[in-house]
């Protein structure tokens, strides 16, 4: 069977979720080969294995974290090189959409971004793309060279399958673009024990309704209830109430849970274009005419001010 | 010595609009009205403001698009850019990113560059990949998804803020930097600087001045293809109600019978 090469997201060796989600979508187009790039392999290779990676292709040099994206992409073409597969499959984080752009260059391939679904055929995978802010849904396909295809995270449920997931070491020869941009300092973000906002069954999100960052904590009081990651809007992120990394939207993260709530936001279509494929959307806002109630599973007319610490005990009450 | 900045800006249809796809399955660019990407305002006002600092800088705007695409290229130059290249040929329509930064680097290259600002994405095809092809196809460093920017002494720095960390970057030119809607408000053009415009220099360029064959890129020379694109089904309608003072309540019993709780 054919062998597709995943790019393996990870913080220090414990892989991220839509790693096993690209694990779950390879499997359909043939056998997952993962590539590990950095430390702590030996701890990766046990979960790729358990979701189904043949082998575990592994690198780690200093250069990954001093110098940006090329170094990756060295490794990632070694990769390619040595296995010559039927696909590529990165996900659809800023830098894997970079990394994946690169090879793409370099070995002369297609690339599709953002696909929310795989399937074969006799042409090769057909990808699931969602665009104009999710108005349509397309399907595409690679038509030159072995297809790069990056995928949002949620895109569908990790699926575990045992597989070998042998350790195998991939030599790397960086070339002389890798040490192009230097890496000076690196701050990583503080955990805030929440859900990660991409990865997230719910998330709960907050506008320029929600007037002011002293007030954040409500919807954070909420998220918690539930057990979900916190958003927000551009809004809410200009002003300065809460930190870009949780923007949802066109600029700021895509987001794809089962469970989306909107509190003060009025819907624009920047807003939309990061939600619209939220399975399920409620929403909270004291304008009945919002944009946001088009696209509401269930929404509520009201002041957020009241109807968010009455659903939050709520909530609480109900979980016991 | 001049430092010569070359900003590359997209021609899009307003993203408020009823964006469609044309029978060939590319963007459909006549039924709603276009405009310079909001995304690439951003990169026009950093090369303004890198433009600003250093002692003697020119700034080229580039596009590849349509003939319509001149607009873009008269609100950049409106803004404050120096001068705008466009590259325009009935043979481009259908190209799709490997080919837009094929063209675009050739084109680059043709211009003269010490720094190429991008925007983070385009707002149509938000795909957010044409900057890192370009610093591959051109050879230079890669400083992207900058949220703010400078350049000194022949070195650009910026500050990237990625998905787990924040980081700073170094990367000496000739050098490629992509900004973000998060660099800082882009300016207004000035009626002064709406009829200088007018006057500044738009070069047209097409295949042949780039010496790239129709087949190398197009709809019949893309990389992908669009198999076919269905308008989203309309959510269906979902219920709406009026808080009388136990919305809270309702709205868990909704998510209980979901089983959300
Ligand atoms: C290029 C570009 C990119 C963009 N990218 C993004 C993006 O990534 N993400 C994003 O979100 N936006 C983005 N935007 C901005 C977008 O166009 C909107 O301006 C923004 O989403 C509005 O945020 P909001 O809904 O919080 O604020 P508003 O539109 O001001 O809406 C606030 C809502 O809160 C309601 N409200 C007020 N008080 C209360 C209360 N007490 N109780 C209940 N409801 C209340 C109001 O009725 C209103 O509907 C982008 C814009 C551009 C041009
Ligand atoms: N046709 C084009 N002409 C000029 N610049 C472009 C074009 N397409 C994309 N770009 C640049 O590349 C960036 C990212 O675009 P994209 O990868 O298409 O999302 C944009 O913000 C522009 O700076």
């Amino acid at each position: 069977m054919a062998e597709v090469l995943v790019y393996v997201d990870h913080v220090d060796g414990a892989v991220r979720k839509p790693t096993l989600e690209l694990l779950t979508l390879a499997r359909k187009l043939g056998d997952p080969v993962a590539v590990h790039l950095g430390p702590n392999a030996e701890e990766a290779a046990k979960t790729l294995g358990e979701y189904g990676a043949t082998r575990v292709l592994a690198a780690d040099a200093a250069e990954f974290a001093d110098y940006l994206v090329v170094p990756k992409v060295d490794a990632l073409q070694a990769a390619y090189d040595s296995v010559s597969p039927a696909a590529v499959l990165v996900p659809s984080s800023a830098e894997g959409k970079e990394i994946a752009a690169r090879l793409a260059v370099r070995i002369g391939s297609g690339i599709i971004t953002d696909a929310v679904d795989l399937e074969t055929s006799d042409e090769g995978p057909v990808a699931t793309q969602s665009v104009f802010a999710a108005a349509f849904t397309t399907r595409s396909r690679v038509s030159k060279g072995a297809p790069v295809i990056t995928v949002k995270p949620n895109s569908t449920s990790p699926e575990a399958a045992s597989a070998a997931g042998a350790l195998e070491e991939l030599s790397v020869g960086f070339g002389e673009a890798a040490t192009g941009t230097k890496v000076t300092s690196r701050t990583p973000r503080e955990s805030t024990g929440r859900p990660e906002l991409t990865e997230a069954a719910i998330v709960v999100s907050g506008g320029r309704g929600v007037n002011g960052a002293e007030n954040f904590p409500l919807i954070e009081g909420l998220a918690d209830a539930l057990g979900a990651a916190v958003g927000a809007s551009r809004a809410a992120v200009d002003a300065g109430w809460y930190p870009h990394s949780h923007q949802v939207g066109q600029t700021g993260k895509t987001v794809s849970p089962q469970l989306y709530v909107a509190t003060g936001i009025s819907g624009a279509i920047q807003h939309r274009a990061g939600m619209q494929t939220s399975k399920t959307i409620v929403a909270i806002n004291k304008d009945s005419e919002a944009p946001i109630f088009d696209l509401v599973d269930y929404g509520i007319v009201g002041d957020l001010f009241e109807v968010v610490p009455q659903l939050t005990e709520e909530v609480k009450t109900r979980k016991g | 010595m001049s430092l010569r900045i070359v900003v590359c800006v997209k021609y899009v249809p307003d993203a408020t609009g009823d964006r469609h796809f044309a029978e060939d399955l590319t963007t459909d660019r006549e039924s709603v009205d276009g405009l310079l990407s909001e995304l690439d305002e951003y990169a026009v006002e950093q090369a303004l403001q890198i433009a600003d600092e250093a002692d003697d800088a020119e700034i080229t705007v580039l596009t590849v698009g349509p003939e319509d695409a001149k607009d873009a290229l008269r609100k950049a130059l409106s803004m404050g850019a120096d001068k705008a290249v466009h590259v325009e040929d009935d043979d481009l329509h259908g190209t799709d990113a490997l080919g837009t930064s094929y063209v675009l680097a050739k084109a680059i290259e043709k211009t003269g560059y010490d720094l190429v600002v991008c925007g983070m994405a385009s707002t149509d095809g938000t795909m957010g990949v044409l900057p890192a092809m370009l610093a591959e196809r051109l050879g230079v460093p890669q400083a992207t998804l900058l949220s703010e920017v400078s350049v000194e002494d022949g070195t650009v720095t910026g500050r990237r803020d990625g998905d787990a960390a924040t980081e700073q970057l170094s990367a000496q030119l000739p050098a490629l930097v992509s900004v973000t809607d998060q660099s800082g408000e882009a300016r207004y053009p000035s009626f002064k600087g709406i009829m200088a415009a007018k006057k500044k220099p738009v070069e047209s360029l097409d295949l042949d001045d780039l010496d790239i064959d129709a087949d190398e890129v197009g709809l019949d020379g893309a990389w992908t293809k669009v198999e076919d694109a269905a308008e989203r089904p309309p959510r269906s309608a979902g219920t709406v109600v009026k808080d009388e003072g136990d919305g809270g309540k309702q709205l868990a019993e909704y998510l209980a019978g979901q089983k959300f709780i």
